[in-house]
C-alpha cells in the first residue's frame, strides 16, 4: 500500500496554479502593478491544511485541501476503503464512521474539521481472521446482500448499542426518563439513518439484537 | 465543491470579526447541512470559519431558573440532557424526531435553528428560485408544492422552515443570544428571529452579516403535558409535512407551535386561546390567513387533526 496518496496536493502546485490563473485574467497594462497585490493575497490563504488524527489507533498526519471531507481522507488519502461512499450527500450512511466514540457520516464533514480526534472505521472494528461481534453476526445471519451498505451498517450498529447503553432515548422510547429499551422498534429507529437497497433489514436488526444479548 | 479558505477561530468575537473581514465567509460547526449545499454550489463560500474550537458546547442553568444552551451542543446531548428531558420534553421530543443518529451527533444547536430549506426548487440549481438566486423567480409557485407552505407565504416564496427543533424552541419562548462583528452581543427572542419571505425571502433571519449565535437560552419551566407530534411520509427519518409542538397545562389552556407549514415555526397567540375549545377553534384562528396551494390544501385538514390528536393526548 502506497503511504503518500497520488491525490495529495502539494502547496507549492496549487499557489503555482492559481497565480498562473489570475495573471492570465489580468490585462497586459496592469500585470506589473498587480504582482505585489496577488502575492500578499496569496500569503494569505491557506490553500493546503495540515490535519492530525488518530485511525483505527494508529496516529496519520495529512496535508489537505481544506475541500477534502473525512470519507474522501480516509479512502483516498489513507486507502482505507471499507468506508463506502453512497449518496455523498448525508442520506444513505454507507459513510458511517465512530468519532470520539460517536458515529457519523464522514461524508458531511471536513477532514480538518477533527484535529486530534479518534477516528474508528469498519477496518478497526475486526479482522477477516478476528471479527468484531457485530461482524460476526452480521455473517452469520446474512445481514446484507451486495454489502455496499454494510461498513456503514456495522459500525452504526455498534454506535446504537452504546448509545441505548448510554441512556440515550430515541423517537420510538415510550418514556423520555426511563431507560431505552433493547426491543425491535428502538433498533430500527435507530437505524433509521443507514439505508439498504437490497433491504436487508430484517436480518439486519436481529444481527444487532443477538449481539445485544436478546432476540429481535 | 467550490474551493475556499479556511480558518479556526479561537473566540466568539474574534470569530465574528473574520467573518466581518471576510463577506463572503460563513461559519461552519456540524456542517450537516453547509457542505451538503456547498456540494451542489447552492453555497459557495469564499472563506470558512470553523468554530468547533470555541467552547460553546456546555448546556447550564440561568439565574432565572431556565437553561443556557451552548450554540454547539449536539442534538444528541441536548436531547439526552437530562433536564431537558425531564422539563423541556417537547424539546427532547423534537429533536428525536429529526434527521438521523448520525446526524444529530454532528448538527448543533445553532446550526439547527439555521438551517435552509428543503424545497426541492432551491437544491434544483436549474430551477428558479428567489431564495438561492434573488429576483429569479419561483418555480414551486405552479410546481410540485405539496411539501410547500400554506400560510404566511409570499408571491417570491412558498418554502418552508425545516427544522423540528425550532418549532419546540419556539413553543418554549427561547431566545437566541449573539455576538456581533463589531463586538458587542445582543438577545433575540426566537418570535422576533425569523422573518417571512416577502419579496426577500433569501434573508432567513433577523441577524445581521457576520453575527454569531454564542447561545440559545430557555426560560424558566413551564410544567404542563409536552407533546411534539410529526406526520412524515416516513415513519423515521424524513421531515415533516405538519408538526406540532405543544405544552397543555391540567385546565386545557396552553401554547402550540406548527412545523411544515409555513417559513419559520408557526405560533398565534389568538390561535392559542382557543385550546380549551378544541382543536377546529385553535386550527381556524392559526390558518385564518392560509392560502394553501391545490397540491397541499390537504396540510390544512392534516394539521387540524394533528391538533385534535394532541389535545387528545394531553388530557389521556
Amino acid at each position: 500500500m502506497k503511504s503518500r496518496s497520488d491525490f495529495e496536493l502539494s502547496r507549492r502546485k496549487l499557489l503555482a496554479g492559481s497565480a498562473a490563473s489570475i495573471a492570465l485574467t489580468a490585462a497586459p497594462s496592469i500585470v506589473s502593478a498587480q504582482v505585489p497585490a496577488v502575492e500578499a493575497a496569496v500569503a494569505d490563504v491557506s490553500a493546503v491544511w495540515k490535519v492530525s488524527f488518530t485511525v483505527n489507533g494508529a496516529a496519520r498526519g495529512l496535508t489537505l485541501d481544506p475541500r477534502t471531507t473525512l470519507l474522501d481522507a480516509l479512502r483516498e488519502h489513507l486507502h482505507l476503503t471499507g468506508t463506502k461512499k453512497g449518496c455523498d450527500h448525508g442520506q444513505c450512511g454507507a459513510c458511517t464512521v465512530i468519532v470520539g466514540g460517536r458515529r457519523i457520516n464522514s461524508c458531511m464533514t471536513l477532514a480538518v474539521m477533527h484535529e486530534g480526534e479518534r477516528i474508528t472505521t469498519v477496518e478497526g472494528l475486526g479482522t477477516p481472521e478476528n471479527m468484531h461481534p457485530m461482524q460476526a453476526a452480521f455473517v452469520k445471519d446474512d445481514g446484507y446482500q451486495c454489502g455496499y451498505c454494510t461498513p456503514g451498517q456495522i459500525c452504526s450498529a455498534v454506535a446504537v448499542l452504546d448509545e441505548i447503553k448510554a441512556g440515550i432515548p430515541s423517537h420510538v422510547s415510550a418514556d423520555l426518563n426511563a431507560p431505552p429499551q433493547l426491543s425491535n422498534s428502538e433498533l430500527r429507529e435507530r437505524m433509521s439513518g443507514n439505508i439498504c437497497r437490497c433491504g436487508a433489514y430484517s436480518n439486519i436488526a436481529e444481527a444487532i439484537s443477538e449481539v445485544a444479548g436478546r432476540p429481535a | 465543491m467550490r474551493s475556499f479558505t479556511y480558518e479556526r477561530a479561537r473566540t466568539p468575537a474574534e470569530a465574528a470579526a473574520s467573518a466581518m473581514r471576510k463577506p463572503d465567509a460563513k461559519f461552519i460547526a456540524g456542517g450537516t447541512n453547509l457542505l451538503d449545499l456547498m456540494k451542489l454550489e447552492i453555497e459557495t463560500p469564499a472563506h470558512l470559519i470553523d468554530v468547533n474550537g470555541l467552547a460553546l458546547d456546555k448546556i447550564e442553568p440561568t439565574q432565572e431558573g431556565g437553561l443556557r444552551i451552548g450554540a454547539l451542543v449536539r442534538n444528541t446531548d441536548l436531547a439526552a440532557d437530562t433536564r431537558v428531558r425531564r422539563d423541556y420534553g417537547v424539546l427532547s421530543r423534537a429533536l428525536l424526531a429529526g434527521a438521523s443518529g448520525q446526524l444529530r451527533n454532528m448538527a448543533t444547536t445553532a446550526g439547527n435553528l439555521l438551517q435552509r430549506t428543503r424545497c426541492p426548487y432551491f437544491y434544483d440549481t436549474n430551477q428558479s428560485c428567489n431564495k438561492r438566486k434573488p429576483g429569479s423567480g419561483c418555480a414551486a409557485i405552479g410546481g410540485f408544492s405539496r411539501q410547500h407552505a400554506v400560510v404566511g407565504a409570499s408571491e417570491a416564496c412558498i418554502a418552508t422552515h425545516p427544522s423540528d427543533m425550532a418549532v419546540a424552541m419556539r413553543a418554549l419562548d427561547a431566545t437566541v443570544e449573539t455576538v456581533r462583528p463589531d463586538g458587542p452581543t445582543r438577545t433575540i427572542p426566537i418570535a422576533e428571529f425569523y422573518r417571512l419571505p416577502g419579496d426577500t425571502p433569501h434573508i432567513e433571519t433577523t441577524l445581521m452579516p457576520g453575527e454569531l449565535i454564542t447561545a440559545v437560552t430557555l426560560p424558566k419551566p413551564v410544567g404542563g403535558k409536552q407533546i411534539y407530534r410529526k406526520v412524515r411520509d416516513r415513519a423515521s427519518y424524513a421531515f415533516a409535512l405538519v408538526s406540532v409542538a405543544a405544552i397543555v397545562q391540567r385546565d386545557g389552556t396552553g401554547r402550540v407551535a406548527l412545523g411544515g407549514v409555513a417559513h419559520k415555526p408557526w405560533r398565534v397567540e389568538a390561535a392559542e386561546a382557543q385550546m380549551p375549545n378544541g382543536a377546529k377553534a385553535v386550527a381556524e384562528r392559526l390558518f385564518a390567513d392560509a392560502r394553501p396551494t391545490r397540491q397541499n390544501a390537504f396540510k390544512l385538514a392534516l394539521a387540524e387533526r394533528t391538533l385534535g390528536a394532541v389535545l387528545a393526548e394531553a388530557k389521556g
